[in-house]
């Protein structure tokens, strides 16, 4: 067996953690707190340059057509520097739903621009507060157009399409639900910035009168896809908390080593040293349980909808408290807008409810589980 | 990534699945399955034999011990060929329990310090089933501490070179059951902690040798206490130089965080089918949002270990040593459990403190989980040891400071100061 990343993909990592060292340090994540910009877009020109935003599109659209595998390494490192880019936005959703779903034509269309940069593209789903249900989606699609608002909206106030998830039966039920591509820049989109626990991340309100929309995938067969892509994005959306839980832990661990209290490092007090092996632990579990999902997700394992679902758990609960603690270690200075603990803190709590709140992908892992047992 | 075999590692499995195929004990095989938490196991004959019966078995096949060189009685296998061979054994490895603290502790410290002579004598008659060994380690006052034991060893004073040994162990298991133990001892209490070790090996019917089981907080007996009142050890049975007792103890706690792929069970399928079965008035228990969240906590730590364990086993696989990733086991599976039995009984409602297997909803299994649990996070390093070695080893944090490790050991403070 081979539960490991191979050789070229280490090397890819390498690679990878290189270019973000030089491209993305703290002080880029910090210009895009402070609102200098909404994104790094020289950061996210570099990543197009070095063939990362189409790690996993085939090479007749302009990608690498290189594995999911290498696509989870670059994740994971992304992950560690909070990079303050709409990679998980305009990767692991908007090209997934293109090459899931995407006709031929719209493939042609949107995946040479994704791969170059030139157009970043997001998923809207969300309608305000509350778990997002068929029946909850109110934004109604007819005759080609869209009216509705969605909110929150990763990228919105950036992106230059969005896959719209949208009304078009009159049911509470899923087949109710189909997608659209939406050109953000069109008539009849108003979109506006809004503010967010995670600053380093945009997010924006989408106002839609009447946009043009256009269908993606077959009518009523939104809310199955919206599934499916979901299940890949945990996956990978779990490399990118894997990678931000073990940074965070590395902040805690050096800055253990190197604060004097009461005449020793407080790395050696015991109440310190077990919070930082707990920490270990939900860390060590969660990259274990993000390689069976990497598994599942390269080699189109049936298991994939169980090992999505462990993973995003699993990575949403380390890094939510590496994050935490790793600011409980630090002690007041932890607290200081100048470390850069909160921003492991706020971008943690943020990926926790990118696709989903916890308890959602709990309910998700039980059913998966129930699923397999009955199988 | 895959979960497949190389072509070798095919091959060998096809071979082990035969011969098991055609050897196991397959009428107990019902009995091992439904076996755990100090319940159940072999009935329908004395366990003993069958496991010594099993053992033997495998010896003559050439399948006791894979991992040890042939010539001390091993099978001359690779670390995955090992694996391959416990995911095949699969319930009869159950069997194999009473040989565990002998074939994991003892017999790889012998290997490491024995004599030539001993080795060949002592390992191939433990690979075989025929003797038992158990580990003479912890003491009443010293546990997590154990350098701070108090068990003596002095040169007999009749010429002999033979040691006489004083004091007392406890927690060992098995000891009833034993052949032979490996005691460390304290030879010299006038230097520091550390230095005044030296480890024996002992013959466990020597005269002077007393075992007596504990009952323990559950109200069973797998431990034990052994006492020694001038029990004689000759010289030739030292491992290690006098005073080197406490680098000797280190192979035997090395190699008892050395195994691999044999994940520790946590509870949750048990917990997960009791969901499942258990009918509220809302339906199945399994229906409650509550109980959801908690199974899918227990899934994903219960999924991270087994897969922890198969990044270890990958590594093997590729002729590497395994990354510290898998001390996590016991940490994480210890406390799983005994969360997860309690919560069992929750879900049991009033009802779920009866004990009795035919009135209970699993057979009692997570009562006797529940009253057993407390020990898994203590025996074999506790939880706070755990983390220590995890903040030291791995994350390369300071060690405790030690207020006794330079003084020497007689003069060391024995009780706190109201």
């Amino acid at each position: 067996m081979n539960f490991e990343f191979s050789e070229e993909q280490a090397q890819m990592r390498t690679e990878a953690r290189r270019f973000l060292e030089a491209k993305c340090p703290p002080k880029a994540v910090r210009a895009v707190l402070e609102g200098k910009a909404p994104f790094d877009r020289a950061l996210w020109q570099g990543l197009a340059e070095m063939g990362f935003l189409g790690i996993a599109i085939p090479e007749e659209f302009g990608g690498l057509g290189a594995g999911y595998l290498e696509l989870c390494v670059v994740a994971e490192e992304l992950g560690r520097v909070i990079a303050p880019v709409p990679f998980s936005s305009s990767v692991f959703l908007a090209t997934e739903f293109l090459l899931m779903a995407g006709s031929p034509a719209q493939k042609a269309a949107w995946l040479p621009k994704l791969v170059a940069g030139e157009a970043i593209g997001t998923f809207a789903f969300a309608e305000g507060t509350g778990t997002t249900t068929p029946r909850s989606i109110k934004t109604q699609a007819a005759g080609g157009t869209l009216s509705g608002v969605k909110l929150p909206v990763a990228d919105g106030d950036i992106a230059d399409f969005a896959i719209v998830a949208a009304r078009t039966g009159s049911g509470s039920d899923e087949r109710a639900i189909s997608l659209f591509i939406v050109d953000l820049n069109a008539a009849g989109v108003t979109r506006e910035s809004v503010a967010t626990i995670d600053p380093t991340r945009s997010h924006a309100k989408l106002t839609f009168n009447g946009a043009a929309a256009e269908p993606l995938g077959t009518a009523g067969e939104g809310w199955a896809t919206i599934q499916a892509v979901y299940d890949r994005a945990a996956v990978l959306t779990a490399f990118e908390q894997v990678g931000g839980a073990d940074r965070a832990l590395e902040m805690a661990r050096d800055y253990a080593l190197e604060r004097m209290a009461f005449g020793r490092p407080i790395g050696s007090f015991q109440a310190i040293k077990h919070m930082l092996a707990d920490m270990y632990v939900s860390a060590t579990l969660a990259r274990s349980n993000s390689y069976y999902g990497a598994w599942a997700l390269s080699t189109g394992a049936a298991e994939l909808p169980e090992a999505a679902a462990t993973a995003r758990v699993s990575a949403t609960q380390a890094f939510q408290h590496c994050a935490k603690n790793d600011i409980q270690v630090h002690g007041g200075m932890g607290f200081t807008w100048e470390f850069d603990c909160h921003l492991y803190y706020r971008r943690a709590n943020l990926l926790a409810l990118n696709l989903g709140s916890l308890s959602q992908w709990e309910d998700k892992l039980i059913d998966r589980l129930q699923t397999k047992n009955a199988a | 990534m895959n979960f497949d075999d190389t072509p070798q590692e095919a091959a060998f499995r096809a071979t082990v699945r035969t011969w098991l195929d055609a050897n196991a004990p397959k009428h107990l095989e019902a009995q091992l399955r439904t076996a755990g938490f100090a319940s159940g196991g072999v009935t329908s004959e004395d366990p003993m034999a069958a496991a010594r019966a099993w053992q033997k078995k495998k010896y003559d096949a050439g399948y006791a011990c894979l991992h040890w060189p042939k010539e001390y009685g091993g099978g001359g296998f690779s670390p995955i060929e090992r694996v391959i061979w416990g995911q095949e054994e699969g319930p009869y490895a159950a069997l194999g329990g009473l040989f565990t603290i002998g074939h994991g502790m003892c017999c790889p410290t012998l290997m490491a310090w024995a004599s030539e002579d001993q080795k060949r004598d002592l390992l191939p008659q433990a690979a075989a089933g025929e003797q038992v060994w158990c580990q003479l380690f912890s003491e009443p006052a010293s546990g997590s501490d154990l350098a701070g034991l108090r068990t003596r060893a002095e040169p007999a004073n009749d010429g002999s070179g033979d040691w006489i040994i004083n004091g007392q162990k406890i927690w060992t298991s098995g000891a009833q059951h034993s052949d032979w133990g490996l005691l460390i001892t304290r030879t010299d209490p006038g230097v520091a902690k550390h230095k005044g070790l030296t480890m024996f090996f002992l013959d466990m019917r020597s005269p002077g040798v007393e075992v007596r089981p504990i009952k323990q907080a559950n109200g069973q007996s797998g431990f034990n206490e052994v006492y020694f009142t001038d029990v004689r050890i000759p010289d030739a049975q030292r491992l290690g130089a006098v005073g080197q007792g406490w680098e000797v103890s280190l192979t035997t706690l090395m190699n008892e965080r050395l195994s691999i792929g044999s994940g520790m069970p946590t509870g949750f399928p048990e917990l997960f089918d009791l969901a499942c079965r258990l009918e509220t008035p809302d339906g199945p228990a399994i229906n409650d949002r509550n109980v959801r969240s908690k199974l899918a906590t227990w899934a994903v730590r219960t999924s991270g270990l087994k897969y922890t364990g198969m990044r270890a086993i990958s590594a093997l696989s590729r002729g590497e040593t395994p990354g510290p990733e898998n001390s996590i086991g016991k940490l994480v599976a210890g406390a799983t459990m005994q969360d997860i039995a309690a919560f069992a009984l929750d879900l049991q409602g009033e009802a779920g403190i009866l004990v009795d297997p035919e009135v209970t909803a699993a057979n009692g299994r997570f009562q006797a989980m529940l009253l057993r649990s407390p020990a898994t996070r203590i025996e074999g390093g506790s939880d706070e040891i755990l983390r220590n070695i995890i903040a030291e080893r791995v994350l390369g944090l300071p060690g405790d400071i030690r207020v006794d490790k330079t003084v020497p050991f007689n003069q060391i403070p024995t009780s706190g100061k109201r």
